[in-house]
Order: structure tokens, then C-alpha cells, then sequence
């Protein structure tokens, strides 16, 4: 038999480091700005590791578009989710509303409707649009990072952070926080969105059957994982409070 | 803990795709020493006192390969001797991406804890991290980041020196360049070959070196005997541009100046290239990845039938080769009188090296004072090997193993060098080792990481699993096996249900619950494929706590099982499967001739005895219907050994017998095996491991048509089931082993059953079960082709997870290709097994006298089948030394006129059979002819006589 190279990536050292040199459990590094969009309600700018993305908030405001959506006792959120033609290696047209960018705007609508306090803002909608502009693994998880911030600089009440991430499974060990090489290592993985302080789940997300000894180990290294992450941003947004705080002098 | 505050981050770019990756840096990483008292590592792998007795390095020392070094001195750094090694991440990644057998072997040398070997992961510390520069070779960047990590354990070391004893690192690398940069740097560096030989407590070491380029050069001669091999970048545009071929080397049994090169073409069509004579030969060595060229049409030749072994002296490449060149013009010219010619080329390059260490003997050189010996394989596809020791006179007489180095173009011979010894040759352990070694039989005890993965004792089933599975622990399930049987994979039962229908259950070991896919024990079991049986000695496949004891469903103990249960009426005909993972207490380990005995003792009748007779019965209806559906009975003579407890030598051997509880197991084994097939098929078209059994071409069955011909009976072969039928009423009056030997016979015809992914193949059929569809799932102690399709079927009833791999028939295509390897392997290890044991059975007996019966007729000889051992052995005809008798042989009978006697198929001769141990390397059974009585032919007969008893023949 030819034999070229077949060994594949090894996802996780004996020495017990990834790929990039983290270990299992270790995030990538997050770092964030918010309200980087004058124009808009509430914005943010949201990199970890090499993923970088880009969330926008308007609203509340008016229900736009089919009167049908209209709730009576909530706000209806809206989300928008799409990538930037040169966010990955290989470059493609990614036109807005291709399945997968559908389903991730669906999923980033289920997640905010969880968080949002909306009865706080009946008749009325919430537009959160989020934007890859570069991606190297995690995409729905960054964006929710993202978007949490966006939704605070917009000052739209939450019931907490909502804060993503994905493992996957390697060698018995689960993997925090996956950048792409490993995804598409062919791992078992699952995403995960939680409100942190009250360890609820907004969205759980899974691309393969998993045995159920897994799934547990998994989901509580998920959320530990998410846990990271909202500390994280909590650190962000206190930042950000002092510095908004020292530019209007109070 | 977060550690990402601590990290620093760069970044740097792979690959022709654009592509950042992230790499982080991390002070957390320590040295691993035991002295060191700054890093906080919680267990340290190398020694304070690391001293081995060498003239070049007095102080104690940790040492440091660089890459090649581990990859061409694996052998020498296996051995005990070498400890505290510090194996950096930038050569652990290039051993993996360049030799996966040597990393196999470096990984378990760093789990083995008395080696202390340690694995630093240099390239994610801050400080020995170090950025490819702009025009720099990914090797010289390897090497520079070698250098800086050997740098930075020379300082650090130093740190904590006043409490060891001057503890320092050495470099070892025979790169030149290399070296002298780490020397202007101020490391210790020295050539391996250097450092080895200033070993002096082992000199033994010493004779394990791989040959460098340095060293070769005082071996061998200066005259150019071979043309050069071409690069491997003309080598790859000749192949693209169609001027040369790519193929694999298969050198000749029987002539080693002739080999064939294996060219596979698109799908289903290959060729092959015939090459001959040392010069086009080129050096290349059998399972070598070669480049072949055809040589014009006018110099084509035939393959040769003679036989030539390169047998003389080891000569000096200096001298005039004159015998060498005698018997290649012999070649030639035999083959110019044939008119069959085929395409013939010669080896422009190598692709790909395939060499593996070799076991054989060593031929003394008559030089007595020299040290270079040239070395014959057992394997007579591999050229002799030219290797260099000091310690000939006691590796003479024993079997060895060498391993290639090279193969210069002005040596005759590959260099090599000494792996390590097997023991005496003919010794029953070494041969064993040399039997095992010789098929490719992994079978070194299991690796720490492969044990790390057992679960831990005492093991009890947990709620949880016992809330995941149907309890079935009241059943009155039972195992039936051969004696002895340690692994029992599959137990039964069978009970009357409420409606007078029957429940039969078939239980399989839940192996698959053990081991999870992908850990290292699973890595293990695929690579193995089966476990191997040879006569007195079994080679799991999965560590024996599982195989003897988690997984063996012996009776009166709770144990994981996979269950397939039908409902049946009493016509046999299936009214319900299903399929659950269970818990099951078996309540009798039964061997064969004991479930017989139940079933036949009236007075029996407790609850094991009627579940059986229940099975009996079923099984009696399911064997009649296979049979009409045209499933094969086919024959062939199973032998075995009975042991002397002490001594371990065969006493005795006899045919298998088999009983009516033998086929009462199959035929459940069967069908269980054809519901499951069926069950994963349907849920999983796409990626279905099963086994087919593809119908042999007719041409395979001339032999069994001319034989039977030859006794006026006629064999039906359109069809199994016409087969099955013509052979159930072939029947010649006054000879009652007719039949058993015409299914021998017909057994020869058939192909080998194949293991395959339903994705990518369309013919299922399974020609000697007739059956469409067949799998293997009954056996998954001691077949990793069953616990694929255990997961296959857990996945289908929801009652396990699936993973990538398992729904990737590519992946699941390539790890039948190796199943079917190992299996075909495993199947002649056993064979070869039982030949060496019976030629230490008639080692023991002197000269023995048989009658037999002749089962083929040759050119030159004839094929003689002794019932009684299950024994093939050749009568030859034509002597080496002297001239031989006047042969005429006639294709068409076929038959062969020896003199006046004209031997027929299924003749029956009286033969001596005896042990020809000339070549030690080679023994063999040799039979001479007693009876017919041919003047000058046929030898008297012994004057010993033959065993008292005589079993009876047919059954
Ligand atoms: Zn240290």
C-alpha cells in the first residue's frame, strides 16, 4: 500500500497539550471591546483566539417588517447571523441565507429569547446581527460572546450573561473551546450556551450521538468552560464601565 | 484554573493555504528531573543518579537524540541499558510523521517506567520556543529548536548542580552540521555511534548500531556493482509522464535472480512486471514501493522454472564473480528457449523502503578472525544480509534477527546489523518466536497505555449498567466449547414460550462495552485483528483480563452480553428477532462431548439438559434447510496435538472429531451471524462491515473434475447447491475415505472468505453458506471484525453511542484490508505451527511407515495425504545427485508414469515418513515411497513397527 502521510493531527499530546499547546480544559485567549459602532444601540467586537466577531444591537424599537410577529406580552428578538467572504482560508461567496447561516441565526434567537428579559418591552423587537470576520473554530460560541456584550452596551436588561462554548472529545479527555484544526479533526463536539450564575441552559447543541456517559462528563466540562468565558466578559464589561465612566466624568 | 492571562501569544503561518494558527507559549512546562527543585512538577522521570559507565562522558548525564538518531537507532535505544533519555516534542512529531512503527516503539518505551525516558514539550515553552526564520529549512529549524532546547537543559541543570554531581545534557547526532553548530555553542554533543561505543560495561551495544554513511564506506568495496537509483523527484515525473511504472516488489521464492513487480492499474486491473538478474534487480528488496521501467519488447523474457538459491560463500565484492555470472546466463538462455514472454523491465528507484527487522541464521565467515558475516533470513524472498559482530562464534547455531541499513551501489550485499537473538535454532520457544515474527503477529506483551485502559478491579457491574440492559440473569443460559477453552465468547439457551413457541437466545460477550473506540487498547485490538491459536500457545487480542476473565461468560458469574433472541416455532422458522444489551449469569461451561452426553442420557432431565435438547432439535432443522439451500460441507483434516504436560512435546496427534453439539453451536453461531448481518445492512447500508465469500472461478474446480472423472463419478460445479449435492452421492465401492477425500479436494477449489464494507463493494454473497448476506458477530474476544459490527449493532438499537469513524467507509474499507491480512496470516502461522510440531513428532519417532493416499500429481512427484496425522508430505521422484527414474507425466489424467507405474488421484500408497533436518533453517517432513514396489524407486520397508493401534479412517 501507498503509504503517505495517514498519521492525521494528534489533538491531544501524551504529554496532555493540544494542537496550539493548551491544555484539556484551557480556554483560548478572549479579549473584547464594546461599543465600537457609534451608530448603533449597543455594539461589540469579540476575538478568541483567532475567531473574531463582530455583534450589533438595535432596538427595542418598533415592530419593522410583518405585523404578524408582533407579541403582546414580549419583545421579539431578531438575529441576523453571517460571514465575511474573507473570514476563512479558502474564500467563497457566502451570500446572507444559506442554510447554515439560517440555522445559526436560529439558533442565536433561541439563545437571546432565553436571556432577554423581553416582557420588559412588549410589541416591540430587538435586532442583534453578528458577523464572522475571521474564523477559526467556535463560531456560534463567539458570536454569543459577542452578542451578550452588544446586548449590555445596548442597556437591554438580561437575566444574566450569556455565555458559549464548545468541547469535544478526545482520548476519553474533553477538549474546551475548539479552534478549527480540531473540529474538523474529527471530534465529537457540542456547544453550549448558559446563564452562568444560575447554571441554566439556554441552548445545547450536539453534532453526533453521544453515549450518555459522555454527554455528562461533557456538558459539566462545558459548562465550567462557560463559567471561563463569563468571567471573562464580566471583565470586559467592568472595564468598559470605568472607562465610560472616566470619559463622562462622573 | 484559567491559565490564558499567563500566556503570551504568537502566532505563526502553515501551510500554502493562508492559515493562522494559534500557538501559545506557557511557563508551566518543567524539565522532569528529579534534582531540579525550581520546576513544580508533581513526579519526575529522570534520575539523580544517572550514571552509565562510559570514557567519553564520566559525569552523570541525561541525553538528548536528535530525530534521526531515534529513527535509525530505535534498537539501541530500546535497550535496558539506555535511561534517562529526553525525548523532545520537535523529534517525537517528526519520528510520528516520518516512521509510525518507530514512534509505535518510542511511545512504549517512554511509558515503560524503568527506561525514564522524558518527554519535554519544548516548542510551547516560553523559552525554548523558537520562529522558523525566513529561508530556513523546516529541518534546519528543527535541529536549530533541538539545539536551543539541549541549551536550555544545560542551564537550567546548572541551576541545581550543587546538590547533584555536575548532572549535564549530551547532544547525540551524526549530522555534521549539526554537531559543529551545537559545539560553537558550548553543548556536549557526540556522534551515536561515538557515545554507544564509549559504553564500556556494553559492549554488546555495540553490534546493534545501524550502519551511518561514514561506516559503510570501510565495508564495502569501491567498484560500482549497481546502477545508481534514480531521485525521487525524476522518479515521480517518470511515473506521471508514463515512462516508468510504481509497484510493489515481490522477489521469487524459489530464485533470487528473479522478482516480479505488482503494478495495480485503475479498479480491478493489474500487471505485473518480471524482473531479472542482479543488475535490473537493483538493490531492491521484497515489499519495497519501487519504480520499474519496461525494457524493450525485443529483450522480454519468461519467468525461469529453475530453482536457484544464493547459496555460496560470502564473497569479497572485489573478486571475479564468475559462478554468479554462469548462473545468470543459465537464467537467460532457459528462458529464451520459451516462447511465453512477459513484460519485463528493471528497477529504476525506490520509492519506499519496506524493510523490517528479519529473523534467520548467520553463516559463519572463514576468516576466523573477521567480524563481517553475512547473515541468510528464513524468508527466502530476502537477499542475505551483510552485518558486522564481534560475538559470532555464539550467535552461530542460533536464530537471530538483523535489520537493513542500507544498500550501497557498490556492495553485493545489503548491509545490516544485529537486533538481538531468538535462542537456539529448533529450540520449540525461538521457533515460536521466529514463527510469529516471520507472519507479522503482533504479540509482544500489552504497553502500559494499552493496560491503562482496563478497568479496574475488582470489577462488579454498576447499577447504572444494569439499569441500561434487560436483565436476563434467571435464564438458564448455558456455553458449549472445546476443553480447555479460557475466551468463551457466546453462551445459548432456548425455553418454550407461553404461545408453545420456542425462545432461543444467543449470547455474545458485550466486548464492545470494554473497549471504547479509539483509546489505545481499541488502537491494539484493530491492529492485531484476531487473536492467534497456535499448537500450546494463544496471542490475544485483547489483554487477558478481558479475553479470561470480564468478557468470558463462564458459568455461576454475572457477565456483560450482547443478545440476540428469536422466537421460533418448531419448524425452526423465525417469527420474531431482537436484539438487547443484557446481563446474563450462565449456569454450565459444557465442553462439547459433555452437552453430547446430556442430551443423550434419558434419565437427565433438568432444566440445562432440556434447554439443550431444545437447541439440538432446532439446530438438526436449521442445518437441513442451509444444507437444501446449498450450503457446502467441505472437508479438511484438523489435527491435534496431545501435549506432554512436562516436557511440552507432542505425544500424540489426532483428527478432530466432531459431535453433533459441535454443529448444534455453529448453527446458531450462523444464524445469529445472518440476523445481524442483515440488521446493520438495513440501518446502515453504506458502512455494514460483512463477510462474503466470493464463488470460485470454474477454472479453480478442473482438478476436482479430473480426479473425480478418473473414478467415473460426476461433479456438478454451476452451482453450491449442485456441488453440494453431487458430493453428498459421490461413492466408489470398496473405498470409504472416496468422499472425504474428494471434499478435501474441493476445499483446495475455494477462495478465501474477505471481510468488506458494504459502501464499497455490491457482491455480498457468501458462497459456501449460501447465504446472501453473512458478518461476523460471535466472536468478538478474538475478532476485532466482531466488535465493529458490535458497535455497528448498538448504534442501530440505540444502546450505543457511534463516532466518526465507525460511518466512514473508507476508513472502515482500509481496516478490512488489515483484518484480512492478519486473518490470512494468523490461518498459515497455525499451519506452520502445527507443521513444526509435527516434525518434532516425527523427530521423536525415527522412521515411521504409513499408508496414504495420493491427493495430487506433479511434474516430478506426488502428493501423499496420511489420514491418520492429517499429514501432506511429497514423494519426489527425481533426486538431486543422481539420475534420476524415467518420469512421464500427463496433464490431462492427471497422472504421472514413474517406470512402469502410473500413479493416479486418490491412489493409495504405503509411504515412510521422516524428518529431514539438513537445513536447519528449513526442516522438513520427507516420505519415500514403500508400496507399489518400483525397482530403484521405492525404498524397503523399516524395520520399526508401525504405532499398535490403528484408528479406523472413515467416520
Ligand atoms: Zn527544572
Amino acid at each position: 500500500m501507498v503509504c503517505g502521510n495517514m498519521a492525521g493531527l494528534e489533538l491531544l499530546s501524551d504529554q496532555g497539550y493540544r494542537l496550539d499547546g493548551r491544555k484539556a480544559s484551557e480556554l483560548r485567549k478572549v479579549q473584547a471591546r464594546m461599543g465600537v459602532f457609534a451608530q448603533a444601540d449597543g455594539s461589540a467586537y469579540l476575538e478568541q483566539g483567532n475567531t473574531k466577531a463582530l455583534a450589533v444591537v438595535y432596538g427595542p424599537h418598533e415592530i419593522r417588517g410583518s405585523r404578524s410577529w408582533i407579541r403582546h406580552d414580549r419583545a421579539v428578538i431578531n438575529c441576523q447571523y453571517s460571514m465575511a467572504t474573507f473570514s476563512t482560508a479558502e474564500r467563497k461567496r457566502r451570500p446572507h441565507g444559506d442554510r447554515k447561516s439560517t440555522e445559526m441565526s436560529l439558533h442565536l434567537k433561541q439563545t437571546f429569547e432565553a436571556a432577554v428579559m423581553t416582557q420588559l418591552y412588549p410589541r416591540s423587537q430587538i435586532d442583534i446581527y453578528v458577523k464572522i470576520l475571521q474564523s477559526d473554530g467556535g463560531n456560534y460560541s463567539v458570536c454569543v460572546n459577542a452578542a451578550t456584550l452588544a446586548v449590555i452596551d445596548a442597556g437591554i436588561p438580561m437575566r444574566d450573561y450569556v455565555c458559549a462554548c464548545s468541547v469535544g472529545f478526545v482520548d476519553e479527555t474533553p477538549l474546551a473551546d475548539l479552534c478549527y484544526a480540531e473540529e474538523s479533526g474529527g471530534v465529537s463536539s457540542l456547544a453550549l450556551a448558559l446563564l452562568p450564575r444560575g447554571g441554566q441552559i439556554a441552548l445545547l447543541q450536539m453534532d453526533a450521538r453521544l453515549h450518555q456517559d459522555h454527554l455528562d462528563a461533557l456538558i459539566e466540562a462545558a459548562m465550567t468552560a462557560c463559567k471561563g468565558v463569563g468571567k471573562v466578559l464580566d471583565e470586559v464589561v467592568r472595564l468598559h464601565l470605568k472607562e465610560v465612566s472616566v470619559l463622562t466624568g462622573e | 484554573m484559567l491559565k490564558s492571562k499567563t500566556f503570551v501569544k504568537k502566532t505563526r503561518a502553515g501551510g500554502v493555504m493562508k492559515i493562522v494558527r494559534e500557538h501559545y507559549l506557557r511557563d508551566d512546562i518543567w524539565c522532569g528531573s528529579e534534582i531540579c527543585a525550581e520546576c513544580k512538577q508533581e513526579s519526575a522521570v529522570l534520575q539523580t543518579d544517572a550514571s552509565i559507565e562510559s570514557d567519553l562522558c564520566s559525569y552523570p548525564h541525561y541525553v538528548i537524540p536528535d530525530t534521526n538518531v531515534v529513527l535509525h537507532q530505535i534498537d539501541v535505544l530500546e535497550d535496558p541499558v539506555i535511561r534517562n533519555v529526553i525525548i523532545l516534542q520537535t523529534v517525537l512529531q517528526e519520528v510520528r510523521h516520518r516512521s509510525a512503527p518507530v514512534y509505535k516503539r518510542l511511545k512504549d518505551i517512554i511509558h515503560e517506567q524503568e527506561k525514564h525516558f522524558y518527554t519535554f514539550t519544548n516548542e510551547h515553552h516560553r523559552e525554548t520556543f523558537i520562529e522558523r526564520e525566513p529561508g530556513e529549512s523546516a529541518n534546519d529549524s528543527n535541529d536549530r529548536a533541538i539545539r536551543v532546547a539541549a541549551k536550555w537543559y544545560s542551564q537550567h541543570l546548572k541551576k541545581a548542580e550543587s546538590e547533584a554531581d555536575g548532572l549535564k545534557v549530551v547532544l547525540l547526532t551524526n549530522d555534521q552540521g549539526n554537531k559543529q553548530k551545537a559545539e560553537e555553542s558550548g553543548l556536549l554533543v557526540y556522534r551515536f555511534e561515538e557515545y554507544i561505543k564509549s559504553l564500556l560495561g556494553n559492549p554488546e551495544l555495540v553490534d546493534r548500531l545501524a550502519l551511518s554513511n561514514d561506516d559503510k564506506h570501510d565495508i564495502t568495496s569501491s567498484k560500482v556493482l549497481f546502477p545508481e537509483h534514480l531521485h525521487l523527484s525524476r522518479i515521480q515525473a517518470g511515473i506521471k509522464s508514463g515512462t516508468f511504472l510504481q509497484g510493489t516488489f515481490r522477489a521469487s521464492r524459489d530464485n533470487y535472480l528473479e522478482a516480479t513487480v505488482f503494478v495495480q492499474g485503475e479498479g480491478e486491473d493489474s500487471t505485473e512486471v518480471l524482473i531479472q538478474g542482479l543488475q535490473n534487480l537493483n538493490r531492491a528488496v521484497y515489499q519495497d514501493l519501487v519504480a520499474v521501467q519496461l525494457l524493450p519488447r525485443s529483450q522480454w523474457v519468461a519467468p525461469s522454472s529453475v530453482v536457484l538459491q544464493d547459496e555460496g560463500a560470502a564473497k569479497d565484492d572485489n573478486e571475479e564473480d564468475k559462478e554468479e555470472e554462469d548462473e545468470e546466463k543459465s537464467l537467460r538462455i532457459s528462458a529464451a528457449a520459451e516462447a511465453a514472454r512477459k513484460p519485463t523491465g528493471q528497477i529504476v528507484g525506490i520509492i519506499k523502503r519496506n524493510w523490517r527487522p528479519f529473523c534467520g541464521m548467520l553463516n559463519l565467515s572463514q576468516i576466523k578472525e573477521s567480524t563481517r558475516h553475512l547473515f541468510t533470513p528464513a524468508d527466502r524472498r530476502i537477499p542475505r544480509i551483510r552485518i558486522e559482530t564481534r560475538q559470532a562464534s555464539t550467535l552461530a547455531g542460533q536464530r537471530i534477527m538483523v535489520a537493513i541499513d542500507g544498500w550501497p551501489k557498490h556492495s553485493r550485499y545489503p548491509n545490516g546489523h544485529f537486533v538481538r537473538s531468538l535462542g537456539n535454532a529448533g529450540d520449540k520457544e525461538t521457533e515460536q518466536e521466529v514463527l510469529l515474527l516471520e507472519h507479522d503477529i503482533p504479540h509482544q506483551a500489552f504497553s502500559q497505555a494499552v493496560l491503562s485502559f482496563l478497568p479496574k478491579m475488582p470489577w462488579a457491574i454498576t447499577p447504572e449498567d444494569m439499569g441500561r440492559r434487560e436483565d436476563l440473569r434467571l435464564l438458564t443460559v448455558c456455553s458449549v466449547d472445546p476443553p480447555g477453552c479460557t475466551d468463551i465468547d457466546d453462551a445459548l439457551h432456548c425455553r418454550e414460550l407461553d404461545n408453545g413457541n420456542l425462545e432461543v437466545g444467543v449470547h455474545i460477550a458485550d466486548v464492545s462495552h470494554f473497549i471504547r473506540p479509539g483509546n489505545a487498547m481499541d488502537k491494539e485490538a484493530a491492529s492485531r485483528g484476531t487473536t492467534v491459536y497456535l499448537c500450546g500457545k494463544r496471542i490475544d487480542m485483547v489483554p487477558e483480563l478481558l479475553s479470561s476473565n470480564l468478557c468470558s461468560l463462564r458459568s455461576n458469574v454475572e457477565r456483560l452480553a450482547f443478545s440476540c433472541i428469536w422466537e421460533m416455532n418448531h419448524k425452526a422458522e423465525i417469527i420474531k428477532t431482537r436484539f438487547t444489551k443484557s446481563v446474563i449469569k450462565s449456569k454450565a461451561s459444557l465442553t462439547y462431548a459433555e452437552a453430547q452426553m446430556m442430551i443423550d442420557d434419558s434419565t437427565k432431565n433438568d432444566d440445562i439438559t432440556k434447554s439443550l435438547r431444545g437447541l439440538n432439535k432446532l439446530a438438526k432443522v436449521l442445518k437441513r434447510k442451509r444444507i437444501e439451500k446449498g450450503a457446502l460441507t467441505l472437508s479438511s483434516l484438523e489435527v491435534r496435538f496431545h501435549i506432554d504436560s512436562e516436557t511440552h512435546d507432542p505425544i500424540d496427534l489426532q483428527t478432530k472429531e466432531l459431535m453433533e453439539t459441535n454443529s448444534m453451536v455453529e448453527e446458531f453461531m450462523l444464524l445469529a451471524n445472518i440476523s445481524v448481518a442483515r440488521k446493520i445492512y438495513d440501518e446502515f447500508p453504506d458502512c455494514a462491515m460483512l463477510r462474503k465469500h466470493p464463488a470460485p472461478p470454474p477454472s479453480n474446480y478442473d482438478i476436482l473434475l479430473k480426479a473425480a472423472k478418473s473414478k467415473d463419478v460426476e461433479i456438478h460445479t454451476d452451482s453450491a447447491k449442485a456441488l453440494a449435492d453431487s458430493l453428498d452421492v459421490a461413492r466408489v465401492d470398496g473405498f470409504p475415505y472416496f468422499n472425504t477425500l474428494l471434499r478435501i479436494l474441493a476445499t483446495r477449489c475455494m477462495m478465501q472468505a474477505v471481510y468488506f464494507c458494504s459502501g464499497m463493494d455490491s457482491d455480498f454473497h457468501h458462497y459456501g453458506l449460501a447465504s446472501a448476506i453473512y458478518t461476523h458477530f460471535t466472536s468478538p474476544i478474538r475478532r476485532y471484525a466482531d466488535i465493529i459490527v458490535h458497535r455497528l449493532l448498538a448504534v442501530a438499537i440505540a444502546a450505543d453511542s457511534t463516532y466518526p469513524d465507525l460511518m466512514d467507509k473508507q476508513k472502515q474499507s482500509a481496516l478490512s484490508i488489515n483484518l484480512n491480512y492478519r486473518h490470512k496470516m494468523s490461518q498459515y502461522a497455525q499451519r506452520a505451527s502445527v507443521a513444526f510440531h509435527t516434525q518434532l513428532f516425527f523427530k521423536s519417532r525415527g522412521i515411521l511407515n504409513e499408508e496414504g493416499f495420493v491427493l495430487f500429481v506433479r511434474k516430478n512427484a506426488i502428493i501423499v495425504l496420511i489420514p491418520k496425522f492429517g499429514l501432506e508430505g511429497t514423494v519426489f521422484f527425481d533426486a538431486k545427485d543422481k539420475a534420476g527414474p524415467n518420469l512421464h507425466f500427463d496433464e490431462e489424467g492427471p497422472t504421472l508414469k514413474v517406470e512402469q507405474h502410473t500413479f493416479h488421484i486418490f491412489d493409495m500408497v504405503k509411504v515412510t515418513i521422516s524428518l529431514d533436518a539438513s537445513n536447519i533453517q528449513h526442516q522438513k517432513i520427507r516420505m519415500s515411497l514403500i508400496e507399489p514396489v518400483i525397482s530403484g524407486v521405492s525404498v524397503p520397508a523399516p524395520d520399526v513397527e508401525p504405532l499398535a493401534k490403528k484408528p479406523k479412517l472413515d467416520r
